[in-house]
């Protein structure tokens, strides 16, 4: 860490009341866009949610439209990218594939925050056995690897674009609850919650009201660093035939349909993981310069 | 020493317990019985009943769990319905491979990353710093398995230097560990970087340099050795990582590990050896785990047991 050791560990509080402060907020800001990476993310992310939204009129077939004489033809001025085993435009069901990305990566992580911020206030509020019991479950969840659990209840509930999102949400949690729950833990004791308890506030304003926002930052920056692991592991599910079903385009599904032409057409293999490549590294570029702007200690 | 060590296997015993729970409800929960599969659309009753009853399904859930728990203790991890073998008997021929495939990426990482992380430290805000830590930021963000597939393409199949699939010699090796090898080294360079800079700024460090300690020594000896501690931690988070990615990578490279057990298993609605096998690749993870906290105690005398 930096030499400014002293100041940056009783400057804690301070920091965080400041980012949230009207006029500092601009600050804040201005500090995380004049990071280059920052910028770089979020445009990147912005550009693909156009496209997202935009993908009916951005591209220059429907995701389905078979064309069989012009099937597996290499990148030209009628097929920027390519075409499939079914003649079907590549950039075309890449521009819709970015839609499942988007979609799985938001909702899911949003499922999981939800569910990891739940399970950590309780822990970390109210301590005791209910503490005990979450804390051991995370500890669990924790050091198991996501796409093996995610795995094992896609098997279970069967392959689908629902269930894949169920079982990511279901398996990701745990990195929120620790987060919360660790400043829960640190934050029970100090003087304003004390206050606010002897003031006869209930137990669900204290949590929502006074010390779920010192947890906001480091939700914050989670967030953004799980959303691009989900968009990973739905495309390494897909890939693998257990996530989204043909003839919805994901990029992992698409993927794996190239993996039978590998040698013949290669392309149907390459731009897909470009497009993703280019997403997931936008969204960590913008994680990684908020988590510095936010929260250097993360 | 030993009591710390004794104390942490004993603290695994609540943990594996809780993982067989997890595995079993996921598993037993879902819908659709899997006697339909077995016997069939057009199976009498009688016959469904039989089937039923010699799965032990129609007893009650917490029942079925302790005889599976029972079973488990016994090293009985049920028969495949497919291949009408025991479950524990495939585990025991393919894991070998995944553990193979592990150890050598696992190595191949570590000894990629931690120079790099250590060199883009120390040099911190220079061109080399800034460029080692942007290739550490694309690696992180490629899938695994398409920078597999990549790969295979290039080598195996335009330049035919590799086997394009299978399993045996130490050719069929050298794609699928460069592919988990080097995505890893990017994770873990990054983590040995900021690891090595927390170092950095420690009083301990100061203080050597104010001694008049040489540079390279206070690097070497005083930041260097403090800065891998934090890394065996990571050692076992990889661990997780690299077993739970061999599902994925075991299918691109169709190597015949536990991971592609895993995968042939849900096709095949082999409920038995997908149990199985998630289960024994889980724990091995949490074994993982546990060695690199053992580890860690031993190599760092500050931590008290």
């Amino acid at each position: 860490m930096k030499e400014l050791n002293i100041e940056e560990s009783s400057g804690t509080l301070k920091d965080r009341e400041v980012i949230y402060g009207l006029e500092e907020r601009e600050s804040f800001l201005r500090k995380l866009f004049s990071n280059k990476g920052a910028v770089f993310g979020l445009v990147v992310i912005i550009l693909f949610m156009l496209t997202a939204l935009l993908a009916p009129y951005l591209a220059p077939y429907k995701y389905d439209f078979m064309n069989m004489p012009n099937m597996l033809t290499g990148p030209s001025a009628k097929n920027l990218l390519g075409t499939d085993e079914f003649g079907r435009d590549i950039l075309s069901r890449i521009i819709y594939g970015s839609r499942i990305s988007l979609v799985v990566g938001f909702i899911t992580v949003f499922i999981s925050m939800t569910l990891g911020i739940f399970l950590g206030a309780l822990a970390g509020y109210f301590g005791g056995w209910i503490d005990y019991l979450i804390s051991g479950i995370t500890d669990i969840a924790w050091s198991l690897p996501v796409s093996l659990l995610a795995i094992a209840f896609v098997a279970a509930l069967g392959p689908s674009l629902v269930n894949l999102i169920i079982a990511i949400a279901m398996v990701s949690w745990a990195g929120f609850t620790r987060v919360v729950r660790g400043q829960f833990l640190a934050l029970r004791e100090s003087e304003f919650i004390q206050a606010a308890q002897i003031l006869g506030m209930s137990n669900t304003r204290i949590i929502l009201k006074h010390m779920f926002p010192n947890a906001l930052a480091p939700v914050i920056v989670l967030t953004t660093m799980e959303i691009p692991k989900v968009i990973i592991i739905e495309s390494s599910l897909s890939f693998l035939g257990l996530g989204v079903q043909p003839p919805t385009p994901s990029w992992g599904s698409i993927m794996s349909a190239g993996r039978n032409y590998i040698l013949e057409a290669p392309w149907i293999i390459v731009f897909p993981g470009i497009a993703m490549a280019i997403l997931v590294l936008g969204f960590n570029f913008f994680g990684d310069s908020l988590r510095d702007t936010l929260d250097p200690r993360l | 020493m030993l009591k710390y060590i004794i104390k942490k296997i004993l603290l695994m015993i609540p943990v594996l317990l809780g993982l067989t729970i997890f595995i079993f409800l996921i598993l037993h929960l879902a819908p659709g019985e899997p006697v339909d599969l077995i016997v069939g659309p057009n199976a009498t009753p009688e016959v469904y009943e039989n089937v039923r009853e010699s799965l032990g399904l129609n007893k009650s859930l917490p029942l079925q769990y302790t005889i599976f728990l029972k079973n488990l203790i016994k090293g009985d991890l049920g028969r495949s319905i497919l291949q009408n073998r025991p479950v524990s008997e495939l585990i025991i021929e393919r894991f070998p491979v995944t553990f193979k495939l592990g150890i050598l990426s696992l190595l191949l990482s570590f000894i990629i990353a931690v120079p790099i992380g250590v060199i883009a430290a120390i040099k911190r805000n220079t061109y080399l710093d800034y460029i080692s830590m942007t290739g550490a930021l694309i690696g992180i963000s490629m899938p695994t398995f398409w920078f597999g597939l990549l790969l295979l393409y290039f080598f195996a199949y335009r330049l035919g230097w590799f086997p394009i699939s299978g399993y045996g010699s130490l050719k069929h090796l050298i794609l699928p560990v460069i592919t988990v090898g080097l995505t890893d080294a990017a994770v873990t360079a990054r983590m040995v970087r900021s690891s090595m800079l927390e170092v950095m700024g420690a009083d301990y460090v100061r203080t050597a340099r104010a001694k008049g300690v040489h540079e390279n020594r206070v690097m070497g000896k005083h930041a260097l050795k403090n800065a891998l501690i934090p890394v065996i931690t990571l050692l076992g988070m990889r661990v997780g990582w690299i077993f739970g990615g061999s599902v994925i990578l075991e299918t691109v490279f169709s190597i015949p590990g536990i991971g592609r057990l895993i995968v042939d298993g849900i096709f095949s609605r082999d409920y038995p050896v997908v149990q199985g096998s998630i289960l024994v690749l889980a724990a091995s993870v949490l074994i993982g785990n546990l060695i690199a906290d053992i580890l860690y105690a031993v190599v760092d005398p500050r931590i008290k047991y």
